[in-house]
């Protein structure tokens, strides 16, 4: 029997580069949503924490084995190539591998393209902290990786509009010299 | 005329240009105005309305006469002020208003008869017959009067938009801005500097005057190079904050690359939002004309624009120049143009009291009652204490005062308060939440007082930040006080011009008071002084000054009208930013997109997503063709649709079937695991929300699906019921649409074409009508769930989408095997059009339950959504209009979605209409056409006959009212 062949979300589009700025594909093996149910927030972080991760407080994320679990929003966290412990009961594990495209942007003009995208001040963002906010008129999931490098996540469909935008922007802004 | 060893130009770089087609030079660090000034070019445009003729006016952007238009083609760019365009190599600056040309401007007739054409007259002219105003008077209107024209062609520069942050905004960078920056970025604030200008200094940047023993250029270079170096502080130049809003928020312009020559990718502008803690707001003042006899001629100029063009650009913009002002200030003028060699040939000053002394005539208790000179100021008449007499001259520089630059203070409503002792308005502290003003902009009409004002209120700002601040030491500045006692206009035969850029003189506004139009507010209104594009600038106080006077008011009891945003003209390109051609929206494309691409099919929007609309074979040259075909293929062997637009949603948690129950009207907590059920949502209200299927996963694990319009609403939806509704709820939610690529597989071949990529096949026994479960497909995890949207014996599924693509194309290979293949849109909506399936064509928004024949379907065994006020009055009443299929009486005669239907011999009006048609195709399985439509009473109506009537296109069709299940009504072929 024929198996299936997978590809990226951002497989042929990425990655792409002007002045400073660079946007390429960040890999990732298991993207899954954790929502905890009631009353066991407590329980859930324990567990997160048994396992070498932890809950992260709004805008923030968690680095730990394997992965990290990011803030995604209101009770929400989504865990990224982390081993997950078993939470089942305590709150509801979805797969979300193939739900979203991840990409970095990387380089001195960073924040400035993510400036004229985001509208949030990312400079505010300490290395690991994250964002739910908007990248042009997508819903995103933005995190600061690092001193001049985020994590940009938007829904898998958008990726080609999401690497239109950002090129665009980068564009723009190498065209200032 | 250039003046030697003068100006902050750069006499090294020549730069030509074109005006009107001809040649022009100037040099780095010229203004299209100055430049043009420079070569003796005095008429640059023709007014609004009565084509009067006009030369430069001002030395900013509040100039009312130069309006422009830049570049050519698609790239002009209509109205830009000559005195912000910088030059550059190759600029093409076109005059306006005017035909043939300048000098020579046929419209002027305007002007001879204007006697007729004061304001009021359209609406007293105009008012009959009353359909000729739009069909006739208005467009001839339109085309005599009004500045440039855009191109009519798709705009192909860049625009950008952009977000910034800081804690103090400082707008406006001239001394009192500079020393505001400079205090809180000392004290440690992240700081923005703005000016709109092409460097920092303001007012100092046309002026003599030192600070600190230097000249004002200079100390603000230094300035300006200190902030440069401080890492908490942008300095934002050709930036015009253009608008305060709610939240410390404010939009300012930035001019990026209309100053250059064009470069790829380089935006022409960029639209900012900024985000404030703090504003300070430096904007300064801005000079005011005197309304005397034909102030408007081509070399009357404002006396700062005057020594502007002087000090900054080395530019004498006359050879004997005179000036006439009320105060003080306009002195300088005088002794400048004297210090720089050029001929004064008279000062003016209204105050008997005036103390002026110079190498020049002076008239006090003087005014110029009028001027002469066609395309340009030739003499004027000056009536003083010594008498009557006309003075030789082409500049006249004139200043009735300085009106602050309030603006900004006004866009949330704000009014300015009446200052006497500067006779000008100020701004209301506290008019914009975060926003202070100083210097100029607050009444501070000294260099020194505002360098002082500008530190004090920075220093306030940073410390209520919590910063602590240390004042900078001020600077040593021009301290000379400002007299004035104001003059706003003279009496004297011939128009006395107010607004500039609207064509609006004195007698206007006593025409307004005479017509009762008295309160500053229908005075503009009626008179359109203060509107547009120039909000007011040069006009707002001499205009109301004027009708206080003429009403027999003082000047705070008439009270001033407020100025709106944007402070300086924006064009809807910039706002838009990005967000044209393919950055208006997302795409949203499936992982099927490129193979349904490859075989030639048409894709449609769909919300956001890209769908297939039919797959064209060879030899096919309609889409009915390929619809027809791909009908055909489905109902004889199998079709292959991409269904993952369709909203998904995981929903997990102890309580997730009772959340069900609230949201559904059908009861979802009896579903079997491994079973799916059809689902209706109600709103509140009671009428439908959406449809779709919810599968059983697990005992407390469901999958709900949403139509593709739908799903973002349902998801909110749910998290509305979940955080408001029924928080008792212990259930989560979470959208999965993106992590599954699901297929319908549809077709008395469907079973046969799964079993050859499922890994253990499947049967009746195994996989039932409705049944869902997991399933193993090419050595993916995936999902599968018997149901049909089609009548068809039909299942969908889903795999993770990176294994779309793939499996899609997998899909298509077998069915083919089969004779089957794709289909697209169009047939998918015939299938459910012959089967009577809904979609938001008929769940509209203003149908309920009942409407579509489901009422049977809200369970009165439980409460959910929407039950209560489904059953209100009138909305269960058997005249409702109804769904009902519709069936025409000669087959191949059309039925088209939107018409009416009457009952036959009724005349097609309101009043007799009996509903309206939702959904119509031609049904190849039936060989006819049919529809789906609402009919009052519609079900026990059926054999019936009635008119559709589409009064849109033409179509009339005697129709028979008939079930809405076209096809198969007893469902034999659902279930295989």
């Amino acid at each position: 029997m024929a198996k299936l062949i997978a590809l990226t979300p951002g497989a042929g589009l990425l990655p792409v580069s002007a002045g400073s700025v660079t946007l390429s594909e960040i890999s990732a093996d298991r993207l899954t949503s954790v929502a905890p149910f009631k009353g066991q927030d407590k329980a859930v972080g324990a567990a997160l924490k048994k396992a070498g991760l932890g809950w992260p407080k709004p805008g923030q994320s968690v680095t730990g084995k394997g992965g990290e679990v990011v803030w995604f929003g209101m009770g929400k966290a989504l865990s990224i190539d982390a081993d997950l412990p078993d939470l089942s009961g305590l709150a509801a594990v979805t797969d979300q591998t193939d739900g979203w495209a991840l990409v970095q942007i990387d380089g001195a003009g960073a924040l400035d393209v993510l400036a004229r995208l985001v509208p949030v001040d990312l400079r505010a963002l300490g290395t690991g902290g994250t964002v739910r906010s908007l990248i042009g008129h997508m819903t995103a999931s933005i995190t600061r990786t690092g001193d001049q490098t985020f994590r940009l996540m938007v829904m898998r469909s958008m990726t080609q509009t999401l690497v239109h935008e950002v090129h665009e922007a980068m564009e723009h802004l190498a065209a200032r010299g | 005329m250039r003046v030697a060893d003068k100006g902050l130009i750069d006499r090294t770089r020549k730069i030509a240009f074109t005006f009107d087609g001809k040649r022009v030079e100037g040099f780095a660090g010229d203004t299209v105005a100055s430049a043009l000034l420079a070569n003796d070019i005095r008429l640059v445009g023709r007014s609004f309305k009565y084509h009067r003729p006009r030369g430069i006016l001002t030395a900013g952007s509040e100039e009312p006469n130069a309006l422009m238009t830049i570049g050519t083609g698609a790239q002009a760019d209509p109205n830009v002020r000559a005195t912000t365009q910088e030059l550059y190599d190759g600029l093409t600056v076109t005059s306006q208003n005017r035909w043939p040309s300048l000098a020579r401007d046929v419209m002027s007739v305007n002007d001879l008869i204007s006697p007729f054409l004061g304001a009021g007259f359209y609406y007293k002219t105009f008012m009959w017959p009353a359909p000729w105003w739009e069909k006739l008077y208005e467009p001839i209107i339109r085309r005599a009067a009004g500045l440039g024209a855009l191109s009519g062609k798709t705009n192909p520069d860049d625009y950008e938009r952009a977000f910034a942050f800081c804690d103090v905004l400082v707008i406006g960078g001239g001394p009192t801005g500079l020393m505001a920056a400079l205090t809180a970025a000392r004290a440690g604030a992240d700081v923005i500097l703005a000016d709109e200008d092409t460097r920092m200094g303001g007012r100092l940047l046309a002026e003599t005057e030192t600070i600190a023993g230097q000249p004002g250029a200079v100390w603000a270079e230094s300035i300006e190079a200190e902030l440069a170096q401080m890492p908490n502080v942008r300095l934002m130049t050709r930036t015009t904050i253009t608008g305060a809003y709610d939240g410390g928020t404010f939009s300012a312009l930035e001019k990026v690359g209309h100053h250059q020559p064009r470069q790829p990718h380089l935006p022409l502008e960029c639209f900012w939002r900024i985000v404030a803690k703090r504003a300070i707001l430096c904007a300064g003042a801005l000079e005011r004309p005197i309304a005397f006899a034909n102030n408007d001629r081509p070399g009357i100029m404002t006396a700062g624009a005057v020594r502007a063009y002087l000090n900054r650009w080395g530019v004498a913009p006359g050879k004997e120049v005179t000036i006439f002002g009320t105060n003080d200030d306009a002195h300088r003028t005088a002794r400048d143009m004297v210090a720089a060699g050029v001929k004064v040939a008279g000062l003016i000053d209204s105050r008997d009291d005036a103390q002026v002394s110079g190498d020049f005539p002076v008239y006090t208790g003087g005014r110029v009652i009028q001027t002469a000179g066609r395309l340009g100021l030739e003499n004027i008449t000056v009536q003083h204490s010594g008498g009557q007499r006309i003075i030789r001259t082409d500049c006249l520089a004139m200043s009735g005062g300085w009106n602050p630059t309030v603006h900004l203070t006004c866009h949330m409503n704000g009014r300015p308060q009446w200052r006497e002792d500067i006779a000008s308005f100020v701004p209301t502290p506290g008019a914009i939440p975060g926003l202070t003003a100083a210097g100029a902009c607050n009444g501070q009409f000294t260099t020194a007082a505002c360098l002082a004002d500008g530190a004090r209120v920075a220093g306030d700002a940073a410390a209520d930040l919590g910063l602590s601040v240390t004042k900078p030491d001020l600077p040593k500045a021009d301290d000379t006080p400002y007299r004035i006692t104001p003059l706003w206009h003279v009496e004297g035969k011939g128009r006395k011009w107010l607004d500039f850029q609207n064509d609006v003189h004195v007698k206007d506004i006593k025409m307004a008071v005479q017509e009762n139009f008295r309160s500053v507010e229908h005075m503009k209104r009626y008179t359109t002084q203060g509107m547009a594009t120039d909000q007011g600038k040069n006009s707002n106080v001499a205009a109301l000054a004027v009708l206080a006077d003429v009403s027999g008011r003082g000047i705070p009891e008439t009270g001033t009208t407020t100025f709106r945003p944007p402070y300086v003209p924006v064009s809807v390109a910039a706002i838009g930013g990005p967000a044209q051609g393919k950055g208006f929206a997302p795409e949203r494309y499936t992982t099927s997109h490129k193979a349904s691409v490859e075989r030639g099919a048409p894709m449609i929007e769909a919300g956001l997503w890209y769908r297939p609309s039919y797959f064209p074979k060879p030899g096919e040259s309609t889409w009915r063709e390929a619809c027809d075909r791909e009908v055909g293929m489905v109902r004889s062997t199998v079709g292959i649709c991409d269904v993952s637009t369709l909203g998904k949603i995981d929903i997990q948690g102890p309580d997730a079937a009772k959340l069900l129950d609230f949201v559904y009207t059908g009861t979802m907590s009896t579903l079997p695991v491994g079973k799916v059920r059809y689902g209706l949502m109600l709103r509140e209200d009671g009428h439908v929300l959406d449809d779709g299927t919810t599968a059983r996963l697990g005992d407390s694990h469901y999958v709900m699906t949403t139509t593709t319009a739908a799903a973002g609403l349902v998801m909110r939806h749910l998290e509305h019921t979940l955080q408001v509704l029924r928080p008792d709820l212990d259930a989560q939610v979470m959208s999965v649409t993106e992590q599954w690529a699901q297929f319908s597989v549809v077709g008395p071949k469907s079973r046969d074409l799964l079993n050859g990529v499922l890994e253990t096949p499947i049967d009746d026994a195994t996989f039932p009508y409705m049944g869902c479960g997991a399933v193993g497909v090419s050595g993916v995890p995936g999902r599968l769930f018997r149901i049909s949207f089609s009548g068809e014996h039909a299942y969908e599924v889903a795999v993770p989408s990176r294994y779309g693509e793939s499996l899609y194309r997998l899909l298509l290979a077998q069915a083919e095997v089969l004779g089957g293949g794709p289909y697209g849109m169009e047939a998918l909506n015939v299938l459910r059009i012959e089967k009577g399936f809904i979609t938001h064509a008929e769940i509209h928004g203003r149908t309920t339950a009942y409407d579509i024949g489901m009422d049977r379907m809200v369970s009165l065994k439980k409460d959910c959504i929407g039950q209560t006020m489904s059953r209100r009055e009138g909305l269960l009443e058997a005249d409702r209009e109804r769904l009902v299929g519709l069936r025409p009486v000669t087959a191949t005669e059309p039925l088209t979605a939107g018409s009416h239907l009457y009952t036959t011999c009724t005349d097609p009006v309101r009043a007799n209409d009996q509903g309206y048609v939702t959904s119509v195709c031609w049904s190849p399985t039936l060989n006819s056409y049919i529809g789906l439509g609402f009919l009052k009473n519609g079900p026990d109506r059926l054999g019936q006959k009635i008119m559709l009537i589409d009064q849109m296109r033409g179509v009339r069709t005697l129709c028979e009212v008939v079930s809405p299940v076209f096809f198969d009504p007893d469902g034999g072929r659902l279930r295989g």
